[in-house]
C-alpha cells in the first residue's frame, strides 16, 4: 500500500491531449517517486473555473462542485480531495466552505442532487497537491531522495494567483510567499528570491477574452524573470503555465523582445531531480523547450 | 411587463436592498468603508471605468443603471488580490462575479463585451459534457465574428495551434467528441434542478 493516498480531482485540462497534460503527465511521475497514490474520483466534472459565472449562478456553480464531492465521499470515503489544479482547488473549496456556512444552500445543492440519486455531507478535506507535499511529506523527506540535484539551475518561483489566494498554503503570506522557493532549494536548484513578479496576475481567463491587457501582464512576467537571470519560471498552476508559456510568440511580434523563456511545474523539477528521465518528466510537453533541466535530466 | 422593470418596481429604487437580496454576497456591500485598496491591487484596475469601491459607492447611491450595464466588474480576472487585502474582508471578487452575473440575467450586461460572451461559451462549453473541450472553446473565440474574420483569426493563431498540437497538449481528436463524464445526462439534469432553485429564489423576494 503506498505511504499516502488521496481522492484525486484532476480537471479538465489534465486530460489526455489537453493543455496541461503535461502537468498530469509529471505528477504521475512524481507521485510514484514520492510514494502517493491518487485515486481519480469516477466521473468527475468541470467546477466551472473562475469564469463560468457568466452563464452560471451562485447554486449551480457550487452545485458541480457539490457532484464532485459527492462521488468522492461515495467511493473514496476515507481519503481527504486532492486537486492539482489551481481552479479546481479553489473552486472546491470555495465550496466546500461556503456549504458549511449556509446550510440552506447545502440543502438545495442535495436537492438538485437527488435528481441523478446523489447526496453529499460535505465532510471533506478539499487540499492542493502543494499541501500534500509541505505538509504530509515534508521538504526533509523530500530533499532526502534528491538523486540529481538541479545544480545550478536559477528558478523563478512564479506562484501565481489561485494557489496562493484567497486560500493559501498554512503559514505562507499573500504578497511573499516561500514555498515554492523552498523546494526549488530543497531540490539543489537556485531560488530568486528577488522575483518580484511570484504573484503577479497573467490574466487568468481574460488571457482568452482580453488577451491585449491580459499579455501586457505576461510582458511583465517573463521580463522580470529576465531581469532576475532565471533559466526558467516553474509554477503550480496549469493556467499560469500556459498563458506565460505560449503566448511568447505574439508577446515578442508586439513588444519587439525576443523571449525564450521556458515555463516548467513543480512536479517536472522534482521528478528530474528525483533522477527521472525528460520524458517521464513530460519535458517533451514544452513548446519553450527546458534546455538546462534537459541537460541535467540527461545527465 | 419585462423582468427588468418588473424587478425595479419591486425594489421601488432601492438598488442596495436589491442587491443585498439577489447579487452573490451582495449583503456585504454596505460594509465597505471606501479605502480604495482594492483598486490599486487589481491587475486590471486601470482599465475599470468603476473600481469596486466605486461600484459599492454607487449601489447605495441607487445608481442602478451605471452599476449593470458597467463593463467594470467584467474586467475581474480571479486574483483575489482585492479579497485578501481588503481591511474589512468583502468578498470582493465574489460580489464582482454576483453583479456581472445579475446584469446578464437581467439582459443590461454591455453588448459585445468579450468576458461576458467568452463566461457564457465557457459555461455552455463545459455542460455539454460535463468537462471543457478545450479546442471547440478556442475555436469559438476565433470564430466569434464569423467564418471569414475566423480563418483570418485561425491563420493568425496557426503557429500556436500546432505547437501545441507537438506537444500533445491540443487534440484534434476533440472536434469529435473528445472528453466527456459518463453521464452528462444526470449532470444537466442536476444542474437545470439548481438553476430552477436559483431562479424561483430570486422571483420570489419581495412578493
Amino acid at each position: 500500500m503506498a505511504k499516502h493516498e488521496y481522492s484525486y480531482y484532476p480537471g479538465c485540462s489534465s486530460q489526455k491531449g489537453a493543455s496541461g497534460s503535461n502537468l498530469q503527465r509529471s505528477v504521475d511521475t512524481m507521485c510514484e517517486e514520492l510514494d502517493v497514490k491518487l485515486n481519480q474520483i469516477p466521473d468527475w466534472n468541470c467546477c466551472s473555473a473562475s469564469i463560468g459565472y457568466g452563464g452560471g449562478g451562485v447554486l449551480p456553480r457550487m452545485t458541480l462542485s457539490a457532484r464532485n464531492i459527492a462521488l468522492s465521499e461515495q467511493h473514496h470515503p476515507d481519503q481527504e480531495i486532492v486537486a492539482t489544479c489551481a481552479a479546481c482547488w479553489l473552486a472546491t473549496k470555495e465550496a466546500q466552505e461556503r456549504f458549511e456556512d449556509d446550510p440552506s444552500m447545502m440543502a438545495e445543492a442535495n436537492q438538485a442532487l437527488a435528481e441523478a440519486g446523489l447526496e453529499f455531507k460535505n465532510k471533506k478535506k478539499i487540499r492542493h497537491m502543494v499541501e500534500v507535499l509541505i505538509e504530509d511529506i515534508g521538504y526533509d523527506q523530500i530533499g532526502s531522495g534528491v538523486k540529481r540535484p538541479l545544480e545550478g539551475l536559477k528558478v523563478a518561483g512564479y506562484v501565481g494567483c489561485q494557489t496562493n489566494r484567497p486560500f493559501g498554503i498554512d503559514g505562507e503570506s499573500f504578497e511573499n510567499p516561500m514555498y515554492l522557493d523552498k523546494l526549488v532549494d530543497t531540490l539543489g536548484g537556485e531560488s530568486i528570491k528577488t522575483y518580484e513578479k511570484k504573484v503577479q496576475c497573467c490574466g487568468g481567463a481574460l488571457a482568452f477574452s482580453e488577451p491585449v491587457k491580459s499579455q501586457e501582464m505576461i510582458h511583465g512576467i517573463i521580463e522580470s524573470a529576465y531581469d532576475n537571470g532565471a533559466d526558467v519560471i516553474a509554477t503550480p498552476c496549469p493556467l499560469c503555465q500556459a498563458n506565460v508559456e505560449i503566448y511568447q510568440d505574439e508577446i515578442n511580434a508586439k513588444y519587439g523582445t525576443k523571449f525564450d523563456m521556458p515555463v516548467v511545474y513543480y512536479s517536472q523539477l522534482i521528478s528530474v531531480a528525483y533522477g527521472r528521465d525528460a520524458k517521464d518528466s513530460s519535458l517533451d510537453g514544452q513548446i519553450i523547450k527546458a534546455k538546462k533541466l534537459e541537460k541535467i535530466a540527461g545527465k | 411587463m419585462s423582468t427588468n422593470t418588473g424587478t425595479v418596481e419591486k425594489y421601488r429604487n432601492n438598488f442596495l436592498k436589491e442587491v443585498e437580496a439577489n447579487v452573490e454576497e451582495g449583503d456585504w456591500v454596505k460594509m465597505c468603508m471606501q479605502c480604495g485598496v482594492c483598486a490599486g491591487s487589481c491587475p486590471l484596475g486601470k482599465h475599470w471605468a468603476h473600481p469596486p469601491q466605486e461600484i459599492f459607492m454607487m449601489i447605495r447611491a441607487g445608481k442602478r443603471e451605471e452599476v449593470l450595464t458597467s463593463d467594470s466588474m467584467w474586467m475581474c480576472t480571479s486574483c483575489y488580490n482585492c479579497i485578501v487585502r481588503c481591511p474589512r474582508e468583502l468578498p470582493i471578487t465574489h460580489i464582482m462575479h454576483g453583479l456581472a452575473n445579475y446584469a446578464k440575467r437581467l439582459g443590461l450586461a454591455p453588448k459585445a463585451q468579450p468576458t461576458a460572451w467568452f463566461s457564457q461559451v465557457f459555461w455552455d462549453n463545459m455542460m455539454k459534457k460535463g468537462r471543457v473541450n478545450e479546442l471547440k472553446l478556442g475555436l469559438s473565440l476565433y470564430f466569434k465574428d464569423g467564418i471569414v474574420s475566423g480563418i483570418k483569426e485561425s491563420i493568425k493563431h496557426q503557429k500556436l495551434g500546432m505547437n501545441m498540437m507537438k506537444a500533445k497538449r491540443m487534440s484534434p481528436m476533440e472536434l469529435f467528441g473528445g472528453h466527456g463524464v459518463k453521464s452528462a445526462g444526470d449532470l444537466q439534469k442536476i444542474i437545470k434542478k439548481a438553476q430552477e432553485i436559483e431562479n424561483a429564489r430570486l422571483e420570489s423576494y419581495g412578493k
